[in-house]
């Protein structure tokens, strides 16, 4: 199994790594279906087969899958490997559930990801860090093209790419950003961006995507809409909202330092803290403590050099990235231990934070 | 939507039992308008809430009615032919059959796909060889009915040349 070499490469080969402090990672994924055959969640076993049959061979010929880091069928996958998968954002969670018939095709630089027999016969996906829009969607549209040539996609020229769920059909695209929003949380600004965001069509999701909280700080961004836009027109759509989230996230932040050092000397001081010294650490409060020490990175409290331990800190206190570290079951209580430990460890060196210089207040006391 | 604060990050509280923090979000599209659920792990173990993308799910769990067209079509009782589905399926599951079934219910899922998209004409991106093949298929039809004719009129000179069009047509696909 493959799912070991992931580990070695805590934070991937995504693209420019950290070309952009507030936008994590962007990606652009595409549904397609084969003529002819029901879609998986409605095919029998044997049309499954053939399915996978039809297209796993010519996905594997993609020149961009030359020496693939990963090209398997669900069911050989333990369930934490297939965990690890779902935590480095390269399968989703409902793949994780699947088993024989199932599969998945990753590249090796871990930026493309098919696969085969999830809710549409294909989903494949580019995902690269930082603000990326346009380059996921031009690989993704390459790969799209290729396997176009040989295999027969459901499409009408009035629905377009024709999708097991009708929020789907058109374009059959989802693109989405990861945004690091911390100031925008702390100043209880982030409900009304959120719902300002829905109301342009966007979606706004947590860390896992449909029906996940937001933690760490972490949202997920994307269009909510396939139909009657081109692929250009969304991204594009997609990009402006996020230009503007970036600046309210920056403003939020310059007001933070100027009224509230305080509070920010006191948020990321804490979040060192304890995350230097505690010895039992849910994932949750990780998510959150790292999240602090992430904006300290941004506000100049740290070294840059923080943040590389931070972002793969991020990843490799998941759960199963915890459990696959020392191969085998942990309960939850021994996640936490394990997951103090690698914390404290990792951060063992760092140097204490550098504190921002507190502004006098001007008349009124300043709100702690 | 009623929302509490746990430290910096606000808490959604769950429809059901309005006391437990919220951690399952459902968002869907009914009678064209958008409805949220937001549910406790306890509350939405209890409801079976295994796949939280189902369509029909918001209905179910806050005793709503879905949309009328639907409800009228899905009692015509029709069978897609590609792959036996039924509009009572599409209830169920929130998922169609194969691409086929986009033509066999066309009438009931025209109404619901623009309620979602605000949109009825895909103008994005088109599989190159299939349009072609599409196409190409449209000229031949074309130019077998003029064949046709031009038997039926007895200009032979036409149909012999209508014939080697064809030929070579055929040989693109």
């Amino acid at each position: 199994m493959k799912i070991s070499k992931l580990l070695k490469n805590p934070s991937g080969s995504k693209g420019e790594p950290h070309s952009n402090r507030i936008v994590v990672s962007s990606r652009v994924r595409l549904a397609r279906n084969l003529q002819r055959f029901p879609f998986p969640g409605w095919a029998k076993k044997a049309d499954r087969q053939k399915i996978i049959e039809t297209i796993r061979p010519v996905v594997a010929d993609l020149p961009e899958m030359e020496n693939a880091a990963i090209n398997e069928i669900m069911d050989q996958f333990t369930v934490v490997d297939k965990q690890v998968l779902v935590e480095r954002h390269l399968i989703s969670r409902e793949h994780a559930a699947k088993n024989f018939g199932s599969g998945v095709v990753i590249d090796a630089n871990m930026n493309l990801s098919l696969m085969i027999n999830e809710e549409d016969h294909l989903r494949m996906q580019a995902i690269f860090n930082g603000l990326e829009l346009e380059s996921a969607w031009k690989m993704i549209s390459k790969v799209d093209n290729e396997l176009e040539e040989t295999l027969d996609f459901a499409f009408s020229q009035k629905l377009g790419y024709l999708t097991a769920c009708p929020t789907n059909v058109g374009t059959g695209m989802r693109a989405s950003a990861m945004l690091h929003l911390p100031a925008l949380v702390l100043s209880e600004q982030i409900n009304q961006i959120i719902q300002a965001v829905n109301k342009l069509g966007l979606a706004v999701r947590g860390l896992y995507g449909e029906g996940t909280e937001a933690s760490g700080n972490l949202f997920q961004i994307s269009n909510q809409t396939t139909l009657g836009e081109t692929e250009a027109e969304i991204i594009e759509r997609l990009r402006r909202v996020i230009n503007q989230i970036i600046e309210h996230e920056e403003n939020a932040r310059a007001t933070l330092l100027e009224k509230r050092a305080l509070t920010v000397n006191d948020q990321v001081g804490r979040s060192f803290g304890i995350l230097t010294n505690a010895y039992s650490m849910s994932s949750k409060e990780s998510m959150n403590l790292l999240s602090m020490m992430r904006l300290g990175v941004d506000l100049g409290m740290f070294d840059e050099i923080v943040r590389s331990i931070v972002d793969e800190l991020f990843i490799a206190s998941q759960p199963a990235h915890l459990q696959k570290s020392i191969s085998r079951k942990l309960n939850a209580e021994e996640r936490d231990l394990l997951r103090g430990e690698l914390i404290r460890d990792r951060l063992s060196l760092l140097e204490k934070p550098k504190i921002r210089k507190i502004q006098p207040p001007e008349s009124n006391e300043e709100k702690a | 939507m009623e929302t509490r604060g746990i430290g910096n990050i606000k808490m959604m509280v769950c429809d059901i039992c309005k006391s437990n923090d919220a951690t399952v979000h459902l968002t869907q599209i009914v009678g064209g308008k958008m409805k949220k659920v937001n549910l406790c792990e306890g509350c939405s173990k209890e409801k079976g809430v295994q796949d939280p993308t189902g369509f029909s799910m918001a209905d179910m769990l806050l005793g709503l009615g879905t949309g009328d067209e639907m409800e009228s079509v899905s009692e015509s009782g029709t069978i897609c032919p590609g792959c036996g589905f039924t509009l009572a399926d599409f209830k169920k599951l929130g998922r169609l059959g194969c691409s086929q079934c986009y033509k066999t219910f066309a009438e009931g899922l025209e109404s619901v796909i623009k309620m979602m998209h605000k949109a009825e004409m895909h103008v994005g991106k088109k599989p190159a060889r299939a349009i072609h093949n599409l196409e190409v298929t449209e000229r031949l039809e074309a130019l077998r009915t003029e064949l046709e004719k031009a038997v039926g009129k007895e200009n032979f000179e036409n149909a012999a040349a209508l014939r080697d069009e064809i030929e070579a047509i055929k040989k693109q696909l």
